[in-house]
């Protein structure tokens, strides 16, 4: 039996990066916990061969049964009858070993029944889980809503319902109605204050992943006669209280062992999280860049099984008296496959080292007011993260399909049968550049970071990095092609209409992340000292060069009023 | 009611994957050539008994293994997963055991253990596939056994209920307790390592391994007691010296010898005593059975 932690050497690359001795120094207080709890570290070493060993067991469990049930989940699927949904039988077996394994709550504080893991290691369990079983990464993945009662939750909330997270009761943030997708400043879902201070939901919700869980947040309008956002508030509805029945289940392409429900609230009791009003627009922003951090991580999972499944073919079909894998077209389209699943993976650690570190200096200033320099940090470490995080879920849901498609192509016809995993992982797949924000959502939240210029400012970082003698000539490239970016920014801001900016908004978000990519590979590649990824950074900058060269030339001839050829009417 | 469940655990090498390197000349195994695992059926038990203490609570689960001071790593994987302690038997003068010798000195750790409800163990180990060792400590410490146990029921009015798994079906029987219980590689698998738990234990060790920490890390150990992992000598057991080790294992390895089974060989019997009697002598004859 595998073991999917062990047998990627790239995870305990980026979980040795040099800035993890601060994130936990922070996270860790200085090692405080040591004498309260039996299982805390003593030092920083302790901390990280705890990290180590317990991704470990997530690759022993990932590896043995919980890739071993994928496909049984996957014919099987989840049921819904009398009001619930019903986990495929091998779902709840893979339920129960994480629970027993104790993967519940890995990022919530000791006092609660955590494990107090920073985001990074954390993320690097999504990360494997999703190689395993990518529907399965949602209701595993899925304990990060804790995050939100964590931050925004009372003392008595966090005691309520983090602890039984930690024991490995489930979680689902019911944010999406029938009338309210992408705009969540139209949800229904009406919540009626009681005399006792409790609220009673009613409404509907729909596409609810893991939708019958044991706690729910819940957005609804709590504002009566509002329309817009700030008429939203966040509830808790705790399953144990009765109220809400799943109406039906919907028959999905992929991830099919991960409920999608439609919900039906009556009356269902509920707390309020946070402060009124702040539902939609403080709280549900928190929840999903965390949720957008786990789908980029689940991404990078699918491209992994994407590229395994497809060298593992390659080398043992024969054509020609030799196996594919030795024909220019079969090797050309692994090495890119790859390079793409190596990028994707330093900007999804990247990412989760910025987030790991503004989250940090937020849960210290509960305690204690923050220095000037910690103060500047966080706002720096939190930008990088809101530019980081759409970014990264952005371009790494692409690639994993793009590695989803290749897989099968790789395959030929037998590709296309229902004969080998890369079918189910191409299904799969499908739904990451779509949920917790489409890509063109993400090159929304992205776009503003190209313009400031926070992407820049990150380039300047790495630029000033070193390289290895190897990729030395990339980082010529690389500096040129900035300027390229530059360049294409400057066009685009030079015409000054929003119409045409935001046409373009998703070449220049695109062209951002072929650089930051690049730049973190090479990087990394270097830091690492890894061979497998130095020959990825030199795929990925072939790749990222023609990319930025595509798009500058797209920008430089593209005249403003042929925008109008491409309105439909 | 709560009960003290001692499981017998080995360190095996991991036969499954065996490479070309895996015998020594001598007919012996080569033991540095193959990684050191827990016997798997052995883990089978552990489960049998972790599901024991979780349906009486205040149980304690304690693991006796008999094998090098390494052997201390077995008991460390069951503490990851559950189990509250246990103890290394490791004596030079333990070495070149037979089954018998193993049983015997594995049983007088037992008595010396004392205070014991159920004993729990593998069906058979890997390495040797002899299943000899458990129903022998049954008989030493004249104790009930149940073998090819596939899930301990129960235990009530002093009465453990197993359901055994049997060639062509199951059978569920009752024993008095103590009793010695042997787990079959059916029963279900054993629960993962917690996180929590591997973080707690990950520095428990034998008082052998304890001797080679620097100062910091043996004043980190004395100060948790739960992280002591005890050794025990053939002395300490009080062991008969005849009856341990070399002197007291009489099977002797005559020849090793590469089988390759071929189906040309089976051979189809009427079913009368006198064809098997016939079978019998000839195996007899040609040393595929007897001495």
């Amino acid at each position: 039996m595998a073991n999917f932690y062990t047998d990627n050497p790239d995870l305990r690359h980026h979980l040795s990066h040099p800035l993890m001795e601060k994130i936990v120094a922070l996270k860790e207080r200085d090692y405080t916990d040591a004498d309260k709890f039996d299982y805390a570290p003593v030092d920083f070493a302790d901390a990280m061969d705890n990290y180590d060993k317990v991704l470990e067991i997530v690759g022993d469990i990932c590896g043995g049964k919980i890739a071993e049930n994928a496909e049984a989940v996957d014919h099987q699927g989840a049921s819904c009858s009398d009001g619930h949904a019903h986990y495929a039988d091998k779902t709840v077996e893979n339920l129960d070993i994480t629970r027993k394994a104790g993967l519940m709550g890995m990022s919530m504080p000791r006092r609660l029944g955590g494990l107090n893991f920073p985001i990074t290691p954390y993320i690097m369990a999504a990360d494997i889980v999703s190689r395993a079983d990518t529907g399965f990464e949602n209701l595993w993945g899925l304990q990060d809503c804790a995050e939100t009662i964590y931050e925004f939750g009372s003392e008595e909330q966090k005691q309520k319902y983090i602890t039984r997270v930690c024991q490995g009761e489930t979680m689902s943030m019911d944010l999406t109605e029938p009338d309210a997708g992408s705009d969540l400043q139209s949800v229904m879902l009406k919540a009626t204050e009681q005399p006792d201070g409790t609220w009673r939901l009613n409404g509907v919700k729909r596409f609810i992943t893991n939708g019958d869980s044991d706690i729910h947040l819940v957005l609804a309008r709590s504002e009566d006669g509002t329309k817009d956002g700030r008429g939203l508030s966040m509830f808790i509805y705790d399953k144990r209280d009765g109220g809400v029945t799943v109406r039906r289940i919907e028959n999905k392409m992929g991830i099919k062992g991960s409920p999608t429900c439609e919900l039906v609230y009556k009356n269902a009791k509920a707390e309020l999280c946070g402060s009124r009003r702040m539902g939609l627009i403080k709280y549900v922003m928190a929840l999903m860049n965390g949720a957008r951090l786990g789908i980029a991580a689940q991404s990078v999972g699918v491209s992994e099984i994407a590229y395994r499944e497809a060298l593992q073919y390659a080398r043992e079909r024969q054509q020609f008296g030799k196996p594919i894998i030795e024909f220019p077209a079969v090797y050309e389209m692994l090495s890119v496959m790859k390079a793409k699943l190596d990028a994707s993976r330093c900007l999804l650690y990247e990412t989760a080292r910025y987030v790991d570190l503004y989250k940090a200096y937020e849960d210290i200033e509960k305690e204690r007011r923050l220095t000037p320099e910690e103060k500047a940090e966080l706002k720096t470490y939190r930008k990088y993260a809101d530019a980081c995080t759409p970014l990264a879920k952005g371009l790494s849901s692409e690639y994993c399909n793009q590695n989803a498609y290749d897989c099968i192509q790789v395959h030929g016809g037998s590709g296309f049968m229902k004969d080998y995993a890369c079918e189910r992982v191409y299904r799969d797949a499908r739904i990451t550049s779509i949920y917790e924000g489409t890509t063109q959502l993400q090159v929304v939240a992205a776009i503003r970071h190209v313009t400031t210029g926070t992407y820049k400012a990150l380039m300047d970082i790495y630029a000033a990095m070193p390289f290895s003698e190897t990729l030395a000539p990339v980082k010529e490239r690389l500096a040129a092609l900035t300027g390229k970016y530059q360049a294409a920014i400057d066009t685009v801001q030079a015409v000054n209409d929003p119409a045409y900016t935001d046409f373009m908004a998703r070449r220049l978000v695109e062209m951002a992340g072929n650089l930051v990519m690049a730049y973190l590979l090479a990087t990394d590649a270097t830091r690492y000292g890894s061979e497998s990824m130095t020959k990825s950074a030199l795929v990925y900058a072939n790749m990222a060069e023609a990319e930025v060269n595509k798009h500058s030339s797209f920008i430089a001839a593209f005249k403003p009023e042929e925008l109008a050829l491409y309105t439909q009417a | 009611m709560s009960l003290n469940i001692i499981v017998l655990a080995k360190q095996v090498p991991d036969t499954r994957n065996v490479g070309k390197d895996a015998m020594k000349e001598d007919g012996t195994i080569n033991r540095a050539a193959l990684p050191a695992i827990f016997n798997p059926e052995d883990l089978n038990a552990l489960e049998q008994a972790l599901r024991l203490k979780d349906a009486n609570p205040g149980s304690t689960v304690t693991m006796l293994t008999m094998g090098l001071p390494r052997a201390a790593e077995v008991i460390r994987e069951a503490m990851y997963r559950g189990a509250d302690g246990g103890i290394v038997l490791t004596d030079r003068v333990l070495g070149g055991a037979d089954t018998l010798a193993t049983s015997y000195s594995l049983a007088q750790a037992v008595r010396k253990f004392g205070n014991y409800d159920i004993i729990l163990g593998g069906r058979q180990a890997i390495d040797g596939d002899t299943a000899q060792v458990g129903p022998q400590i049954a008989e030493k410490l004249n104790l009930p056994q149940v073998t090819y146990a596939e899930e301990i029921l129960g235990i009530e009015n002093g009465k453990v209920t197993v359901k055994r798994r049997l060639e062509h079906g199951v059978e569920t029987v009752k024993a008095p307790l103590p009793c010695v219980v042997t787990v079959n590689g059916s029963a279900p698998d054993c629960r993962p390592r917690n996180a929590q738990r591997l973080m707690k234990y990950k520095r428990a060790v034998s008082t052998s391994e304890k001797a080679h920490l620097d100062e910091k890390l043996k004043a980190f150990v004395d100060a948790h007691p739960y992280l002591n992992i005890d050794e025990w000598s053939a002395a300490y057991v009080e062991a008969d010296p005849q009856q341990i080790g070399l002197p007291g294992s009489p099977t002797k390895v005559k020849a090793i010898e590469n089988v390759v089974f071929t189906a040309k060989e089976s051979r189809r019997l009427d079913n009368n005593d006198q064809e098997i009697e016939n079978l019998i002598v000839e195996l007899i004859a040609n040393h595929t059975i007897g001495g």
